[in-house]
């Protein structure tokens, strides 16, 4: 392990953070794309030179960019995302029927062990797949056309794909998660998709068992444990222990449940962080607090991390995508908030100081250890 | 015919280009074959100006020349002759919203 690399989009470009493996000093690369919009930025795990990112504005529409120099240089891939067939219609948020229309390019996962591969999630819901290094882009219809897919609702951001999660050793199992239909997952490489949503329980819906409609905010997955996921949803943090068959709340003593970013510590599977919000109508922390929440118990008990963190006047928020772990031996945990601001700590969130502290508002945040 | 092109800074960025930059149109110069040239000669700009599928002007997106916005104008009725005979450019413009 020689360095790590913090790839971060924000509303006004992208930028790329390196620093060797004390993570001391950083050169800070950017603005790329400067004035577009950047939801989100990955690198490949098989790689670490190869990135993709997810370039857009209302203006101009969506570019993917690629490079294959770590983020020295870019060049504009593929950017059609034609939903196969004729799509139909999924739910406005009145309830009445609109086309699925393509906006834009929430998230990139690269694959695991192929640099050429990588999965996109859209608004609205779609999972597509490039297998030529972004050249071009495939739909898996399979998804959208779920028995459900007709009844879907956007959350309050859109009707947007916003998480993919590969199994680490399964390529046929993948779990997603969409704003706010739910999580799923296809143990078929993405031919047919189960609702993976029992136990969620959402104030918004009125069927205590709803199948579909949780505005489920994000999930993590220690590579170890694959079948034990966590989620931050709209409000509750959550546990699977199956595979998302199904799920318990681990709330437990957070301030509040409300929030966007989960992540899972690098070496221990049961250290879980989360960044509480106040409300889903207040989009800051509670009491102006920048308050990380860490449990090392796999949820229900959760203790405060404050140090190096603003403790007042502080009204941020920090994005589903705007979290992430490296894996050196101290293993580092990063986020991005909308305040510009990109923190690090480098002992399991023990401590935290600022990478960058004047960027755009931040969308997502990645690291490479390299 | 030459046709003289003013794009955007995102699109000048974008096409790796400074300044204007000129097509040849074949036939008659309207919008559509104007945008047509400008997306043969830099494909990085389909579906950046209007959309890649229906040919539509993106929302955004607006169409000047001598002096006159062109937006609502048919795509396929020829463009002043300034511009055709390359003595005014075509302008393709960000709308002022946001930022």
């Amino acid at each position: 392990m020689t360095g790590v690399r913090v790839l971060v989009g924000t509303r006004k470009g992208a930028f790329v953070l390196t620093a060797d493996g004390t993570r001391d000093n950083w050169e800070v690369s950017g603005p790329h794309f400067g004035g577009w919009e950047v939801y989100h930025v990955a690198g490949s795990p098989a790689d670490p030179d190869r990135l993709y990112a997810s370039q857009s504005t209302s203006w101009f529409g969506q570019l993917i960019q690629r490079s294959d120099d770590g983020g020295r240089t870019w060049n504009a891939v593929g950017k059609d995302f034609t939903y196969e067939g004729d799509p139909g219609t999924h739910q406005y948020y009145d309830g009445t029927p609109v086309p699925w229309e393509f906006k834009r390019v929430w998230h990139l996962e690269p694959s695991l062990t192929d640099p050429d591969l990588v999965y996109a999630g859209i608004e609205d819901a779609g999972l597509y797949r490039s297998a030529d290094g972004g050249g071009s882009w495939q739909e898996l219809p399979g998804l959208r056309e779920h028995s459900t897919g007709d009844t879907w609702q956007p959350g309050a951001g859109g009707l947007c794909l916003h998480t993919i999660m590969q199994h680490p050793t399964d390529p046929q199992r993948l779990y997603i998660a969409i704003s706010a239909a739910g999580a799923f997952r296809t143990d078929d490489g993405a031919k047919t998709w189960k609702a993976i949503n029992r136990g969620l329980v959402s104030d918004g819906i009125p069927d205590p068992d709803a199948e579909v409609g949780h505005c489920v905010h994000r999930l993590a997955m220690h590579p170890a444990r694959p079948d034990t996921l966590f989620m931050q949803k709209h409000w509750d943090v959550m546990r699977s222990d199956d595979g998302g068959d199904n799920w318990r709340e681990i709330s437990g003593n957070l301030p509040s449940d409300f929030g966007f970013p989960i992540a899972v510590h690098a070496h221990e599977p049961e250290t879980v962080f989360v960044v509480p919000i106040t409300s889903d109508s207040e989009h800051y922390p509670p009491q102006g607090r920048l308050r990380v929440y860490r449990s090392r118990t796999g949820g229900d008990e959760w203790e405060p991390l404050t140090a190096g963190l603003p403790q007042e006047h502080c009204y941020v928020n920090v994005l589903r995508d705007a979290m992430a772990i490296d894996t050196l031996d101290d293993c580092g945990v990063y986020f991005g908030t909308t305040g510009g601001q990109v923190y690090l700590s480098p002992d399991s969130g023990d401590t935290w100081s600022p990478i960058v502290s004047n960027l755009p508002a931040v969308l997502s945040v990645e690291v490479q250890t390299l | 015919m030459t046709v003289r092109v003013r794009l955007p800074v995102h699109l000048r960025r974008l096409a790796r280009v400074d300044g204007e930059v000129t097509v040849e149109v074949p036939g008659e110069v309207t919008t559509d074959a104007v945008l047509g040239a400008l997306e043969r000669r830099y494909p990085v700009l389909r579906g950046t100006i209007r959309d890649a599928a229906t040919g539509r002007r993106r929302a955004y997106v607006r169409y000047f020349a001598c002096e006159q916005d062109l937006s609502h104008e048919e795509p396929d009725s020829p463009l002043p002759a300034r511009v055709a005979d390359g003595s005014e450019p075509f302008l393709v413009v960000g709308a002022m919203a946001g930022g």
